[in-house]
């Protein structure tokens, strides 16, 4: 499973990468899958409603409204309905690409079943949406759809007679069960747009509008093709007849030819386990998560600056209930915890110059704590020689910072960017640590924890708290984010960022930390 | 700001994201049935006899039995199987055995096949046995038809129209 979510998001990242080539990070339709479903569903919800105004249900009527729309109105409701069809087919194309980036991201275990399981579901009944969209029309397709359907869930012998009689010949066929099918068609995309609710529910700040360039450039492609190549219906269905070659619509109903040429047990087995499958993926196997982030009463002012950070809503702000003198306190949610540390980096207490008390913020990480950064950074700091020296942090997820430490460079690893508190900036400066300091994460707008690097951008420019101290100069501090692919942008940065460096002059008199060597020493001067 | 090159790149990957669109929306396209090919389809549901007949209780029987559930006869709710044939110009193509439906075999007996035959004048024969008898038939029929490339041709069953009669 690991090397296959490796090849996955090797994949995602190099797509990602090309595109980025040509869209700034905040328009990559690859980190925007998410957002695009929604946009996508829209359209074809309003698509929809405007071709249901002239549909009728009747046998011979749907078809004839639909030609009535695709030909005699094609500049308005032959527009509408390619839209409806080219969305729909968008949308489960951004869907099923936004579940394999989530799967290459390994983010579907752990805390984060919740959203995999509730995407799979609404997934799930898309394509019921689009399959029984495809009914309605009642060309020759429709009718290869609706007996191939029919024909597949009669083979599971639950009903009194087999449903795919309906479709035995035209005298057989019933308007009513049009009926059924524009209920179907539009409760289930209903019911789907509720599941997508729920599937938020666990995020905070959850993006479903797709960037206005991004959404633009969307709609002109879709209406581009809705009137170079519009959709349009096959001849009539005629039960009397077996439907030629059917142009099938591959987003969709891929499977049918499947389903129409194989056994009905294989097929029903294979369905009903890849679907298992895609709902028990979270636990095989359950992700081993370190320990949650948690609080330290003792250092918890309840400002609530992690609670805004939070990018899963994992933080709540309660009453206070220790006695101290604040109104509220954090909480911890494990089970939606995802170990980022953006809260410990929000926290206004996780400060590294603290000496007098042991380094203990109100909120943290067990196992990647403050005050283990702390140590980090001085064990760093102290072997680092030379001019030009610089500490680098990263996250695990972004930039890959194996093999890069050396003489001149320190390395301190996050478990996201946004765990960094500005003052450690500060702190390495100021301690003399290193010259100058290099934060590194994943790409622009594809933080794995959402929101580390945007949060920490605004934090470093002083307008989100915890500020970056104004004394720390600009030209000693550099952020990259160039993700898993750029470590030959990292170091090309390091070699320029340590030039620049050397240039500079001392910013701090060299003093002594208790612990570590003195800077001079240090550095052999 | 972004570059020419950056938004002839987006304009290309606009353009190829319709065009896959709009080429895998409609193709390729999809056939099972040859094109020279007919289809009779062979769909009906029927209940078969009682696989026991009724017996009338005694009145002693009846007497012992709770007051809301006292009937004149006992009857087991079990159908027999269905026994049917299907022969294309005197050729056997399908003979199947068809057990009654439902958890207490009481159901009607289903049959819903396709048979792909060539266009042409063909005579076809179908025979169905319902009353549980080991040999011969309840009821058989006998149609000539002249089927055109690609019809679908059905067949159905009902006692009321007299057995099988074609839709």
């Amino acid at each position: 499973m690991t090397s296959l979510r490796g090849i996955v998001r090797a994949g995602f990242d190099r797509a990602e990468a090309l595109l980025g080539r040509a869209f700034p990070p905040a328009w990559n339709p690859l980190l925007n899958l998410g957002a695009l479903g929604f946009f996508f569903y829209w359209i074809v919800a309003a698509s929809g409603i405007y071709v249901y105004i002239f549909f009728d249900t009747g046998i011979t009527q749907a078809y004839a409204s639909i030609e009535y729309m695709t030909h005699e109105q094609w500049y308005l409701a032959g527009v509408m309905r390619s839209f409806h069809r080219y969305a729909s087919d968008a949308l489960v194309i951004v869907a099923v690409l936004h579940l394999l980036r989530e799967f290459g991201q390994d983010r579907y275990r752990g805390v984060r079943w919740f959203s995999w399981v509730t995407g799979v579901v609404v997934l799930v009944l898309v394509f019921v949406a689009g399959i029984t969209g495809y009914w309605l029309v009642w060309d020759e397709l429709a009718q290869y759809v609706a007996i191939v359907t029919t024909e597949w869930f009669d083979a599971l012998g639950i009903f009194g007679e087999p449903v795919a009689r309906n479709f035995l010949a035209p005298s057989t066929l019933d308007s009513r069960f049009f009926t059924l099918m524009v209920f179907i068609h539009i409760a289930v995309p209903l019911i789907a747009l509720v599941l997508l609710w729920v599937h938020l529910q666990r995020i905070a700040k959850p993006r479903i509008n797709p960037p206005r360039g991004l959404a633009l450039g969307s709609f002109l492609s879709l209406l581009a093709l809705s009137l170079v190549h519009p959709a349009v219906s096959r001849g009539p269905a005629d039960l009397a007849t077996v439907p030629g070659e059917v142009g099938l619509d591959w987003f969709y109903i891929a499977a049918y030819p499947l389903l129409q040429t194989l056994p009905a047990p294989l097929t029903w087995t294979t369905a009903l386990f890849l679907l298992v499958l895609a709902l028990a993926i979270p636990w095989l196997p359950p992700l081993r998560m370190a320990r949650p982030a948690r609080v330290d009463l003792a250092n918890c002012n309840g400002c609530a600056r992690c609670f805004a950070d939070c990018p899963y809503n994992a933080v709540t702000m309660v009453p206070r209930s220790d006695g101290a003198p604040f109104s509220a306190e954090a909480r911890v949610d494990p089970s939606l915890c995802v170990r980022c540390g953006i809260c410990a980096g929000a926290c206004p207490t996780a400060i590294p110059f603290r000496r007098a008390s042991e380094l203990s913020p109100g909120i943290d990480l067990p196992d990647l704590s403050i005050a283990f950064l702390r140590e980090r950074v001085e064990a760093e700091g102290a072997r680092l020689a030379g001019r030009g020296r610089v500490m680098v942090f990263g996250c695990g997820e972004g930039v890959p910072l194996e093999g890069l430490a050396s003489e001149r460079i320190g390395v301190v690893r996050l478990a996201c960017a946004g765990q960094l508190p500005p003052s450690f900036v500060d702190y390495v400066l100021a301690r003399d640590l290193a010259d100058g300091v290099l934060v590194t994460g994943c790409a622009e707008n594809a933080c794995h924890a959402r929101f580390g690097l945007a949060w920490t951008e605004a934090r470093f420019a002083r307008s989100r708290d915890p500020h970056l101290r104004q004394r720390v100069p600009a030209e000693r501090l550099r952020t990259l984010w160039a993700g898993r692919l750029g470590r030959g942008a990292l170091e090309a940065e390091l070699r320029a960022f340590a030039r620049s460096l050397e240039a500079l002059p001392p910013t701090v008199q060299p003093r002594s930390v208790p612990g570590l060597r003195a800077p001079a020493e240090v550095r052999g001067a | 700001m972004l570059s020419p090159a950056q938004w002839a790149g987006q304009l290309l990957f606009y353009a190829a994201a319709a065009g896959v669109t709009g080429l895998f929306a409609t193709w390729p396209t999809w056939s099972r049935l040859p094109p020279e090919e007919a289809q009779i389809t062979i769909a009906f549901a029927h209940g078969g006899a009682r696989k026991e007949a009724c017996r009338r209780l005694s009145p002693e029987e009846i007497a012992a039995l709770p007051a809301r559930e006292r009937r004149p006869s006992d009857c087991s709710r079990e159908r027999v199987p269905l026994r049917f044939e299907f022969v294309l110009d005197d050729r056997p193509l399908l003979a199947r055995t068809l057990p009654p439906s439902g958890l207490s075999r009481d159901g009607p007996a289903q049959l819903y096949e396709k048979l792909a035959v060539p266009s042409g004048r063909h005579t076809v024969t179908v025979r169905l046995a319902d009353s549980g008898r080991a040999s011969g038939f309840d009821y058989e029929s006998r149609f000539d038809l002249e089927l055109r490339p690609r019809q679908n041709l059905a067949i159905d069953f009902g006692p009321d129209r007299g057995g099988f009669f074609i839709r």
